[in-house]
């Protein structure tokens, strides 16, 4: 099977191979390490793991040294030689490599005690950076496919539907719908031929927690997968994964492979009378795929469009038969749930929204990366502790949850408990686990029109509510921001909002206005300057400033006006430097090259 | 390759294990040789190997084997720390292969400290 065997090496090196470390150049660190390795004669001491995305993606390419669990960050093939021969070979873990984290002032060597990772607990993460995802052996060490085997040999169908429902798992995916309430009507529907599906395409601008998972971990979402489809009574799967994931669906075709030499995926698997096959269909860059009915849609070759529901998928769904869909998230947990217990999976998270979450948190933070949190964390813990805060001292301003359908939840809300029922209550919603965190130099009036603009270009097209009214508002948020808004507009903007999502079909069309919903609600003052003031606080809205050179500051070095691309500076020596508002484009190099700040916006 | 049954799954976990537990960092007992300049100089790397042999070829699983810098005490190596769960580390000096095997042979896995290579017992104190 060309399985690496690392049980006989005494350093395992543990280096991330998800997408983004990888286009960090991690295969071309790999080879380094190895020629280095074999340059010291280690080779048959240390061995190089290649494993799925560790989370920690502001700092890739990573790896985490074990058994020492000493975790190095910000990689390139230039480091290799020195830290091959320094920590491999004369055990001196190179301090230049470590992590320090925001808020303190030396290096922190060992991963559990950095901040970002001391404060997650990972359930669908539970293997990430400790295994290699090519190698089905690791899987099962780490307790793989024996939840499945306790649910072929020890417990029925019913019994399975019934941990699940006592669980309280809640879809991953956005919706939030009780799992094991959705298996229950699948297998309670008529019919024969029934199948299991998992949502991979992960539409949201921002999200990469599902292409994580499948990185990592593919084997967790196919046991989750059986257990389903034994529970529902199910023979096959199919799992939808979006085009732009190679790496992903590379790493899962290789997993089917290896599950399926096993005996673990086919006929009779573990020796009992449970009989099941998998697909994979990819994605073809459509937004709306992501929505069950057009997702169905594509795999039965058909236009992607959503279709009325009732009937729910639960009853008719692929080729008309009951058809059980969920995200890969969930997929993943399920195996765990079904190994531990419900009562464990419950000790985590909140009554009404048990377990943890994995939240891709980007933006305007510190430690960017992939985190996994106990539901009903305080907001404060994610964005600080974990996040470690605000970068160049800049004020926090918001979090956007749940992608294009999400809302904005404003700073004086930190404290938050992050969990389905309080992010619904203040306007947003969990969705899939984006999380973009926001400065004072974001312009909140520009993410509606970005998120809009979105799912504007992503509608199908088949309700004239989304298409139409979509536009319309696009059409709004494009002239506010090019300094003609009108003061109706913040009336017209609301009341558009509330048809869009009143008469449009899916849940794309329903949930496009959130974002601009949200933000006129907690952010009504930024809208009034943009609109009645033409000005844009946040400095991002071209139309609606100027850059300016202070008369006072300038020190006549006329560096500026050497590196303005539109010849927009008139300088001459000994003179202060002016800028001509006609040529301007505000492209903002002259403030950056600037070394006196006497370039201001205004 | 033959379908797996319920219990090949345990077996294949077994087979595994040593990967796991130095993955997870735990482990029973530890070994610890010291490999600064001074260490490798003095032959620390036939000690490594060894001791890597040794394990290997007697399946122990639940031993970790790692590398360390220099212990600060140069004119004494091959050195190697063992430390065992619950107790205190103990140091021993002046070491070669063989005297490692019998090391790991009768300390960590018999459970008596070999006196006659010891050096001291106990971790520095920090400052």
């Amino acid at each position: 099977m060309g399985i690496q065997d690392t049980g006989k090496y005494r350093l395992h090196l543990m280096l991330c191979a998800g997408t983004a470390c990888v286009s960090n150049r991690s295969f071309e660190i790999k080879k380094a390490i190895e020629a280095e390795l074999k340059k010291h004669d280690l080779e048959n001491e240390v061995a190089v793991v290649l494993t799925g995305c560790n989370g920690f993606c502001a700092v890739g390419p990573v790896m985490t040294v074990m058994p020492d669990e000493i975790f190095y960050h910000s990689l390139s093939e230039e480091n290799i030689p020195h830290l091959v021969e320094e920590h491999f070979l004369k055990g001196r873990p190179v301090k230049e490599l470590m992590f320090t984290p925001p808020a303190e002032e030396s290096v922190v060597p060992k991963m559990s005690d950095i901040g970002f990772f001391a404060n997650q607990t990972l359930v669908a993460l539970r293997n990430r950076g400790l295994i290699d995802p090519e190698n089905i052996d690791e899987y099962i060490a780490r307790d793989g496919y024996r939840a499945l085997a306790k649910a072929l040999t020890e417990m029925t169908p019913d019994e399975i539907v019934e941990e699940v429902k006592e669980s309280g798992l809640r879809g991953r995916g956005g919706g939030g719908f009780p799992t094991g309430l959705k298996w229950s009507f699948c297998r309670g529907a008529e019919g024969e031929e029934k199948f299991v599906v998992c949502n991979a395409d992960e539409g949201d601008p921002g999200a990469y927690m599902d292409r994580s998972i499948v990185e990592a971990d593919p084997h967790s979402v196919l046991e989750g997968m059986m257990i389903g489809a034994r529970a529902i009574g199910a023979r096959n799967g199919h799992v939808y994964i979006r085009a732009e994931y190679p790496l992903a669906l590379e790493r899962l075709e290789l997993a089917i492979e290896q599950a399926t030499e096993y005996g673990l995926i086919g006929e009779n698997i573990l020796g009992s009378d449970f009989n099941f096959h998998i697909h994979i269909t990819r994605g073809a860059g459509a937004f709306v795929c992501g929505e069950e009915t057009s997702l169905m849609a594509s795999i039965e070759g058909r236009p992607s469009e959503p279709r009325q529901r009732p009937p729910f998928p639960a009853q008719s769904g692929l080729w008309g038969k009951p058809t059980n869909i969920n995200n890969v998230e969930t997929w993943a947990t399920v195996p765990v749930i079904i190994d531990r217990g419900a009562d464990w999976f419950r000790t985590l998270g909140t009554e009404k929204s048990p377990g943890t979450k994995v939240f891709s948190l980007v933006g305007k933070i510190a430690n960017t990366g992939l985190v996994e949190v106990p539901m009903g964390i305080p907001l404060r813990q994610i964005v600080y502790d974990i996040g470690g805060g605000i970068p160049n001292g800049k004020k926090f301003k918001a979090v956007q949850t749940g992608g294009p359908s999400g809302g904005c939840i404003p700073a004086e809300l930190i404290d938050l408990p992050v969990d389905y029922e309080h992010l619904t209550e203040v306007g947003s919603i969990m969705g899939s686990g984006g999380m973009i965190v926001m400065d004072e130099d974001t312009c909140i009036v520009d993410v509606a029109k970005y998120f809009i603009e979105f799912t504007n270009d992503e509608s199908c097209g088949k309700c004239s509510s989304c298409r139409d009214g979509s536009a319309a508002l696009l059409a709004i948020l494009e002239r506010i921001c090019a300094g003609q808004g009108r003061e109706s507009d913040l009336q017209l903007l609301e009341d558009l909002c509330v048809a869009i999502k009143d008469a449009s079909m899916c849940g794309l069309g329903q949930t496009l206005p959130n974002p601009v919903l949200s933000t006129l609600k907690y952010f009504k003052e930024e809208y009034e300057a943009h609109i009645i003031h033409k000005k844009c606080p946040a400095g991002v809205c071209k139309a609606l400033f100027k850059y300016k050179v202070d008369a006072e500051k300038c020190k006549k070095c006329g560096v500026c006006f050497k590196n303005c691309p539109s010849g927009a500076i008139t300088w001459e020596k000994k003179q202060v430097a002016e800028i001509d508002q006609d040529k301007c484009t505000k492209c903002g190099i002259c403030q950056e090259v600037c070394k006196f700040e006497s370039i201001v916006k205004e | 390759m033959p379908k797996l049954s319920v219990e090949d799954l345990a077996k294949i976990s077994e087979r595994v294990r040593k990967t796991t537990l130095l993955r997870d960092g735990a482990g029973r007992a530890k070994i610890t040789v010291h490999m600064g300049t001074c260490g490798i100089a003095a032959g620390a790397r036939p000690v490594m190997s060894a001791l890597m042999q040794e394990v290997e070829k007697r399946g122990i699983q639940d031993v970790i084997l790692t590398n360390s810098g220099c212990a600060g005490l140069c004119s004494r190596e091959p050195m190697i720390t063992v430390e065992i769960r619950d107790e205190a580390p103990v140091k021993y000096v002046d070491l070669t292969p063989e005297k490692a095997i019998k090391v790991l042979d009768e300390h960590v896995i018999g459970g008596n400290v070999v006196q006659e290579f010891v050096l001291a017992r106990g971790s520095e104190k920090e400052a």
